[in-house]
């Protein structure tokens, strides 16, 4: 049921829809007039387009469309896309990343060429990536992860003349193909055995594999690689800190919070939906008990993640690995899955998903601020950080907030996310996650309060030089702020609906 | 709602002034610092509770709202006061005024940061002092250190980046170890509960709800939580022997934020100890009196010996604050009216002579521009207000009649005699009185080689009498520590009340 309950039920694709015409309507404004491009008007109606689709679908969570009381998930074009709880949570983290990164690029852009093609690209990966929260056939699926990585490696590579930035691009773009390859690939390997793509379908046909077990078990492999590249996760991280370091700093925030965050929403559907653990488990010999596969993948991930960060001078590379170290945190929405686990199965899920909302404000900011610094021109490295606060202290007390949610630190939103995903996995009878998951969480506290010591306690090496002061990188980073601090008092709507939206996918 | 009011208008009062301009900082801090201590007074008049907060008391000003549902236990907002937690706002509010009058002087760099610092650490401290739910004093207790590791780390001495890191590593690594044996005692209780407020915990840890867990018995799980609690609040407190950062945090700490460290973040670990340790596992602690009160005797004789010993002025009342943390330790093992009343009072009476004494030696500090006690004499003939104070601050320290240092320890060592917790207790006091006489020791050195004989200085600035707003707020400590030292029941009664359903408690397991 729509939320007017009158509406066409197509309506209920209203944040996607919103998002592709914005991004339209900006190629539409910049080839007005083709020679001039008005910085302002572009970021604005990118802003406004990215927040009004986030207030639809925030609007939508709140009327419960596609949820339970309002008769259950819509589905549209013979069941490719479902709208539901979690399409729309998912949702309300890319357009809040998105409006966030729009606003900060008014001052990057600033005197850059390709402004227009710049804004409409990140609408157009918005998109794709409400999309692939939307999806419901491996065929939606495959078509609205290119539609978002598409634009992601022309963004990442949108500094022509940066050596670092075109680098990164084609580094992207050459493990994106290959990993596209090994999806698409995995995708015909389920089809082959379950004869459809809906995965609802899927699911009821996995009985009927019989000897072709060990084929549909190589496809899950495959489709979870696909997986572990769009979400940053071993084994297929390394093209991150790359493709991070190397992209405009915005650009970095988008792919590093909703990029990733589209990554898990699609993989929680398909595994939860397309493969449940109960039946995929009980194939017997060859198939994959996935559940396990993300425990090991979580490990390795956040620890691999933590340890590359510590190591980093480089403060954006820094980022890039504590982006795959987070990854690792929130696979264990997939890994703390069993079979049997009822009610606990939608609380670590749920979980999960709170915690990509929280890091989706956390990291943003902190990418953010590294793209003011690569306005002010004053370096990359932590040295190069060095006494920053003296110079723009609301600046560095915003960076210290995101580093000490980032570390799980109280008392900010990602103390209260980790908590509730620790304790979620514990729930599950998964101790030894948590456990892992809290060492990992308190060693991270090293390398981000490297950060801070370099912004407030060391002496610069160097005359600090601040030119100018960017009002919408200062807008977007305060907004950041204030969302990882408000998420702290304002958790129990986030994680309710969070847990309640997971729920309805078992 | 008073509580949250505190709390949220010093949070608000740090927003303002870290945004205000470095020369309004320090007056707008210390103006806008007014209305908290205007609140803890009134919260102080109007209080109307009585018994103990965790064991069923009637609670003063207390908000209980769910704040998180997550799986089996709940988290809420609850605050409130009882006897043992009004005392230590009332401590906080004031001592925060005064250490931000303290840093007019010193503290010239940085100054919006600064204050806004001590706003922010004013208002953590309210709510550890408030928060009655664990979860919630949890974000409390642990958003304290980051202020004070800013404020040691920034405006510190010259080994300031590694006496904050020190700081801050210990204190972390200990939280560590007191959430794990917090959080196992909360499994252990298991569906008996159905949030993390401390009162539910407490009165079902009495009921005998207490079950193994992982593979332990009820009383075993009881005793490794006891000493892993133990171990997470002495680091704190500090005792011996971790007591190492202290010193190094004290001395390379600006002034007013020694007074605020000494004060009442050593507070927080003894109060912790008696909330958690004293008041939930009364009886493990009991069949633990021996080493604990080993530790207690040790931190006494031991932390005024290390004094004895020193050059430099701030460490010898670093060490000092040793000594008297283990008349703490000893007065909540006695489990006595007297004993753990005393201790209580005691943390009030140590924030205030302390907060002194590290203001006084800062004081001569911001003159002289060294705190070694070989580069100085005979400075009461240049500064004698200032000198004046300090003596009668530290016949406090010693114990002087009619000031609150002696209540305190008199009220300590009468219940720790009285203790019935084991025979050897009054052994245990005696040698713990003795270290008083180091005390006086120490102090008579001090000031006899500093203060006294005749003047001579080798720095090159001149010596002058300190300005009126650096001497205020040590008259109004030394005023407040003889109104608390003559009339203790101001304290003494509300305190007494509370500890006294903590001693009423039997054994549940």
């Amino acid at each position: 049921m729509t939320p007017l309950q009158t509406l066409p039920d197509w309506t209920a694709m209203a944040p996607a829809i919103v998002l592709g015409l914005t991004g339209l309507l900006l190629l539409v404004i910049d080839t007005i007039d083709p020679d001039t491009s008005n910085n302002g008007l572009l970021a604005g109606v990118a802003t406004l387009g990215s927040l009004g689709a986030g207030g639809i679908a925030g609007w939508f969570l709140i009327a419960g469309t596609g949820m339970e009381q309002t008769g259950g998930a819509i589905s549209l074009y013979g069941d490719a896309i479902v709208v539901d709880g979690m399409s729309l949570f998912f949702t309300l983290i890319f357009t809040s990343v998105a409006a966030m990164v729009s606003v900060a690029s008014y001052d990057y852009l600033a005197d850059r060429r390709y402004q227009g093609e710049f804004y409409s690209l990140v609408l157009f990966a918005a998109t794709g990536m409400t999309l692939m929260a939307m999806s419901n056939s491996l065929a939606t699926v495959f078509v609205s992860l290119e539609l978002a990585s598409l634009p992601s490696y022309a963004l990442v590579a949108f500094l022509k003349k940066n050596r670092g930035s075109v680098e990164a691009g084609l580094k992207y773009f050459l493990i994106g193909a290959l990993s596209s390859a090994v999806f698409a690939f995995g995708i015909s390997l389920v089809f082959a055995v379950t004869g459809s793509l809906i995965l609802p379908d899927v699911a009821a046909n996995l009985a009927n594999a019989d000897e072709l077990v060990g084929v549909l078990g190589l496809g899950v492999l495959m489709i979870a690689g696909g997986f572990a590249f769009k979400t940053a996760s071993v084994p297929f991280h390394f093209w991150a800190p790359e493709a991070y370091e190397g992209a405009p700093a915005p650009v970095s925030a988008f792919l590093s919070s909703a990029s990733k965050a589209a990554g898990f929403a699609v993989a929680f559907r398909v595994f939860t939906v397309a493969f449940p653990l109960d039946t995929v488990t009980a194939l017997g010999g060859g198939s994959v008990d996935w559940s396990l596969l993300f425990a090991v993948l979580a490990v390795v991930t956040m620890t691999v993640g933590n340890f590359a960060a510590a190591t980093q001078e480089n403060v954006k590379r820094m980022l890039a690995y504590s982006s795959v170290g987070h990854a690792g945190y929130a696979l264990i929405g997939l890994a703390a899955i069993t079979v049997d686990g009822g009610a606990a199965n939608g609380d670590v899920l749920g979980a999960s998903m709170a915690h990509l909302l929280v890091y989706g404000f956390m990291n943003t900011g902190a990418f953010l601020f590294i793209a003011m610094a690569e306005k002010w021109g004053i370096g990359r490295t932590f040295e190069d950080y060095n006494g920053l606060a003296t110079k723009v202290p609301i600046a560095a007390t915003a960076m210290t907030i995101f580093m000490f949610s980032l570390a799980g630190l109280p008392p900010f939103g990602g103390f209260v996310s980790k908590y509730a995903l620790f304790y979620s996995a514990i729930e599950s009878g998964f101790w030894w996650l948590a456990a892992v998951g809290a060492v990992n969480s308190a060693l991270s506290l090293f390398y981000y309060s490297r950060v801070v010591k370099a912004m407030w306690i060391e002496e610069p090496s160097k005359p600090l030089e601040i030119g100018s002061q960017p009002v919408g990188l200062y807008v977007a980073v305060v907004f950041a702020a204030v969302g990882t601090v408000l998420l702290l008092p304002g958790f129990q709507p986030v994680i309710e609906t969070a847990q309640t939206v997971a729920a309805a996918l078992f | 709602m008073i509580i949250e009011a505190l709390i949220a208008v010093t949070f608000l009062a740090a927003l303002v002034t870290f945004v205000l301009p470095d020369r309004y900082a320090g007056k707008a801090a210390f103006a806008l610092s007014l209305v908290p201590v205007l609140g803890s007074l009134v919260m102080w008049q109007q209080y109307d509770a009585s018994g103990n907060a965790l064991l069923g008391g009637n609670i003063a000003f207390e908000t209980d709202v769910v704040w998180l549902q997550l799986g089996q236990y709940d988290l809420h907002w609850m605050v409130g006061v009882d006897g043992i937690s009004l005392p230590l706002v009332v401590l906080t509010t004031i001592l925060t005024t005064l250490a931000i009058v303290s840093s007019w002087t010193p503290i010239a760099e940085r100054q919006s940061q600064f204050y806004g610092l001590m706003l922010l650490m004013e208002a953590n401290l309210l709510g550890v002092f408030t928060a009655l739910d664990f979860f919630v004093w949890f974000v409390f207790w642990e958003a304290v250190l980051v202020p004070m590791y800013f404020l040691i780390g920034v405006w510190g001495g010259p080994r300031r980046k590694y006496a904050a890191i020190k700081f801050f590593v210990y204190t972390n690594i200990a939280s560590l170890v007191m959430f794990i044996g917090f959080i196992s005692l909360v499994f252990g209780l298991g569906d008996s509960i159905s949030s993390l407020r401390l009162p539910e915990i407490a009165q079902a840890l009495q009921a005998g709800q207490l079950s193994g867990f992982a593979g332990l018995s009820a009383s075993a799980l009881a005793s490794v939580a006891f000493v892993a609690m133990f171990l997470g609040f002495a680091v704190k407190v500090p005792v011996v022997p971790f007591h190492t950062w202290l010193p190094d945090a004290h001395v390379e700490a600006p002034t007013p934020a020694s007074v605020m460290l000494a004060g009442v973040l050593l507070k927080m670990g003894t109060y912790a100890l008696l909330r958690f340790n004293f008041t939930m596992l009364p009886e493990t602690a009991r069949s633990f009196a021996l080493p604990i009160a080993l530790v207690a005797v040790a931190s006494v004789i031991y932390g005024a010996l290390l004094a004895l010993a020193q050059q430099d002025l701030k460490r010898i009342v670093a060490y000092s604050s040793v000594s008297s943390m283990g008349y703490v330790i000893l007065g909540l093992i006695a489990y006595t009216t007297y004993g753990v009343g005393g201790a209580t009072f005691q943390m009030v009476a140590h924030g205030l002579i302390s907060g002194l004494m590290f203001m006084a030696v800062g004081v001569i500090y911001n003159t002289t521009h060294t705190r070694m006690v070989t580069d100085m004499s005979g400075m009461a003939d240049k500064m004698p207000v200032t000198a004046g104070i300090f003596v009668a601050g530290a016949f406090g320290y010693m114990g002087l009649p009619l000031m609150a240092g002696f209540a305190a320890e008199f009220f300590i060592f009468k219940g720790a005699f009285e203790s019935t917790v084991m025979a050897a207790m009054p052994l245990f006091t005696g040698v713990a009185m003795f270290g008083i006489v180091i005390v006086a020791g120490y102090l008579l050195f001090a000031m006899q080689r500093t203060l006294f004989g005749p003047f001579q200085f080798d720095g090159d600035y001149e010596i002058t009498e300190a300005p009126f707003h650096d001497v205020a707020p040590l008259a109004v400590l030394l005023l407040l520590t003889i109104v608390l030292g003559v009339s203790p029941d101001i304290f003494f009664t509300m305190i007494q009340d509370a500890v006294n359903p903590i001693l009423e408690l039997g054994g549940a397991f």
